[in-house]
């Protein structure tokens, strides 16, 4: 042993937990080619709805190439629902160890299952997750997803016992209690939804507490679409190295994909999910580099295997190597999903446009809630956003000119005239899991 | 001379102001002077009190976003033309008033004015060479 390795905070450079990711590409598709061979028979066999769907189109559960995935059905969230609850399950219920389900903010929530084995895999991809964010053994991980049916809760924590760090389940919520472990307990990372962390930032600053000074050095974001600029605000705001993670229950939860240190896309775990880029419109398969929606078809979970799952997140896959020598092809952030789309007065609107006009005009994210309503059958666009001590100012002048400033700015970006109401502090409702930042209610007039 | 005043924002809501005044009377803050510019869109309230560091400290704590300008008291002859001697005296500098208004109360028989300059030291200066009597912070916060 040399004497740098016996460093306190010596940080391995490589996890062996990691080995996956850095398999050379032609021996990564042969094994992939076997999984899919594999699994297309496994759901063939076990689940219905899918054997249906094949032999309706007159296919035979055989994969001669990855490239023969592109004339396998699609499998869609509707589907979910409809077999709702157990439905797609393709193990006998004793052989699945764990449930989980989406929040189902409307009408059932969608389950999904797990065998044992399918519990050990996602462990394996939390752990190469949080291993390509820099964690390792030593490290202490305050894990505040939301312990429960939510994916996010457990997820994390298998993987940050897996990779050796000592977990605090701390769940969601309590804001001031998480401050308080968060120094106390010499907390190293933290596991939480952006946004939450956002309103960490903001409390710690009303309760005179620095982050910079604290040992807090990563933070593991995810279950949410956020962008650059706020990576940049909670970098700059706290001092830590800020990563995305990627995941959905359908396909298992987090662990799907992760930021390397070169936070240039994510690597999807490719060994477990095959991800394609399709058209949403046509279906048809893009090309890399082509921005569409992302599909994924898990190649290794037994209980519930989905094929060509249409994820409705926006991405790109980027052509080339990594830097970092991971062999994983990567995907761009997602920044939106075709489901957060809406359509005012005929044009196409992202809420992330509105955050990143925010953003530019305001130099830090403030709190902001998008209003949509109709009045004499014609919608109206509002954004209230919460007056933060950077942009307040004593002058009338001044704040006028701001909220024109962000009216200019959104229509320029998204071609709509909105009005902008500045709101006092802590009036939009925090959220403790993920962001409600779109109230649409031209339905109900 | 400079006085420290803090200003908040304040939503044009009914009961609006009772927050924070009640934060400050639970503190033992004495507001001894208080403006509300309003807007069609929203307003902000600006106050002079006893203890600016303490109440802007309570104001946070309690949610508010507060900001700290510093601001000239002046006094003048509470007699027709008072106030026209004060910006006369002004005439010709380089700095601008942004806002001002009158501190209810009086001193010795005198109006007192509250100017918010955009430039603060340079108009303190001008007013000093000209004669004009502007108030020390102590008189007008109490202390």
């Amino acid at each position: 042993m040399t004497r740098a390795d016996t460093r306190p905070h010596a940080r391995p450079t490589f996890h062996p937990a990691s080995a996956p990711d850095f398999v050379p590409a032609p021996r990564l598709r042969e094994l992939q080619l076997a999984r899919l061979r594999a699994i297309i028979q496994h759901a063939f066999v076990h689940v219905e709805l899918f054997r249906q769907r094949m032999e309706s189109r007159q296919l035979a559960p055989e994969v001669r190439s990855l490239a023969d995935i592109a004339n396998l059905p699609f499998t869609t969230k509707v589907d979910l629902r409809d077999t709702y609850p157990f439905g797609l399950f393709a193990t006998p219920l004793r052989e699945v160890v764990r449930v989980h389900a989406s929040s189902g903010t409307t009408g059932k929530p969608i389950v999904v299952a797990y065998t044992r084995q399918d519990l050990d895999i996602w462990t394996s991809v939390m752990v190469r997750s949080l291993a390509a964010c820099g964690l390792h053994e030593g490290d202490i991980i305050q894990n505040a997803y939301g312990y429960g049916l939510f994916t996010g809760g457990l997820g994390a924590h298998y993987g940050a016992e897996g990779i050796g760090a000592t977990v605090i389940p701390i769940s969601g919520g309590n804001t001031d209690r998480q401050l308080m472990v968060l120094k106390d307990f010499g907390v190293t990372a933290i596991c939480s939804t952006p946004t939450y962390f956002l309103h960490l930032i903001d409390r710690a600053v009303q309760l005179g507490l620095d982050l910079k000074s604290l040992p807090l050095r990563v933070g593991v974001f995810g279950a949410e679409p956020w962008t650059d600029s706020m990576r940049r605000h909670i970098e700059s705001a706290t001092g830590i190295q800020a990563f995305d993670i990627y995941g959905l229950s359908e396909i298992i939860g987090p662990g799907v994909a992760v930021e390397c240190p070169e936070h240039d896309g994510l690597h999807i775990f490719e060994d477990h999910f095959y991800p394609e880029v399709i058209d949403p419109e046509t279906g048809e398969a893009l090309p890399e580099g082509q921005e569409g929606e992302l599909v994924l078809t898990t190649l290794s979970k037994l209980a519930m295997p989905l094929v060509r799952y249409r994820t409705r997140d926006i991405t790109t896959l980027l052509p080339g190597p990594c830097p970092c020598g991971r062999t994983l092809r990567r995907m761009r952030r997602i920044g939106r999903r075709s489901d957060d789309m809406l359509i005012i007065r005929g044009v196409n609107v992202y809420p992330s446009q509105i955050e990143a006009v925010l953003l530019e005009v305001e130099g830090t994210l403030p709190h902001y809630q998008i209003l949509i309503t109709r009045e004499h059958g014609l919608d109206q666009l509002e954004i209230q956003v919460e007056v933060t001590s950077q942009v307040f100012s004593d002058r009338v002048g001044a704040l006028e000119a701001l909220s024109d400033r962000l009216v200019d700015t959104i229509q320029r970006v998204i071609g709509i005239h909105s009005k902008v109401t500045l709101v006092e502090p802590r009036t939009i409702q925090r959220s403790e899991g993920k962001a409600k930042r779109v109230i649409d209610k031209r339905g109900q007039s | 001379m400079k006085i420290p005043q803090l200003s908040l924002f304040a939503e044009n809501r009914p009961g609006h102001l009772a927050g924070p005044c009640r934060l400050l009377a639970e503190h033992g803050i004495n507001i001894r002077a208080l403006t509300l510019a309003d807007t069609q869109r929203f307003g902000i309230l600006r106050l002079i009190v006893s203890h600016p560091a303490k109440a802007r400290q309570a104001l946070e704590a309690g949610g508010h976003v507060v900001t700290t300008s510093e601001v000239l008291a002046i006094a003048v002859p509470d007699q027709p033309g008072g106030l026209a001697t004060v910006l006369s005296a002004l005439e010709g500098s380089p700095t601008n008033i942004e806002y001002m208004y009158a501190f209810p109360g009086g001193h010795g028989g005198q109006a007192v004015l509250i100017f918010r300059f955009d430039q603060p030291d340079a108009a303190l200066a001008v007013l000093q060479a000209k004669g004009v009597v502007v108030l020390p912070s102590e008189l007008i916060l109490g202390g």
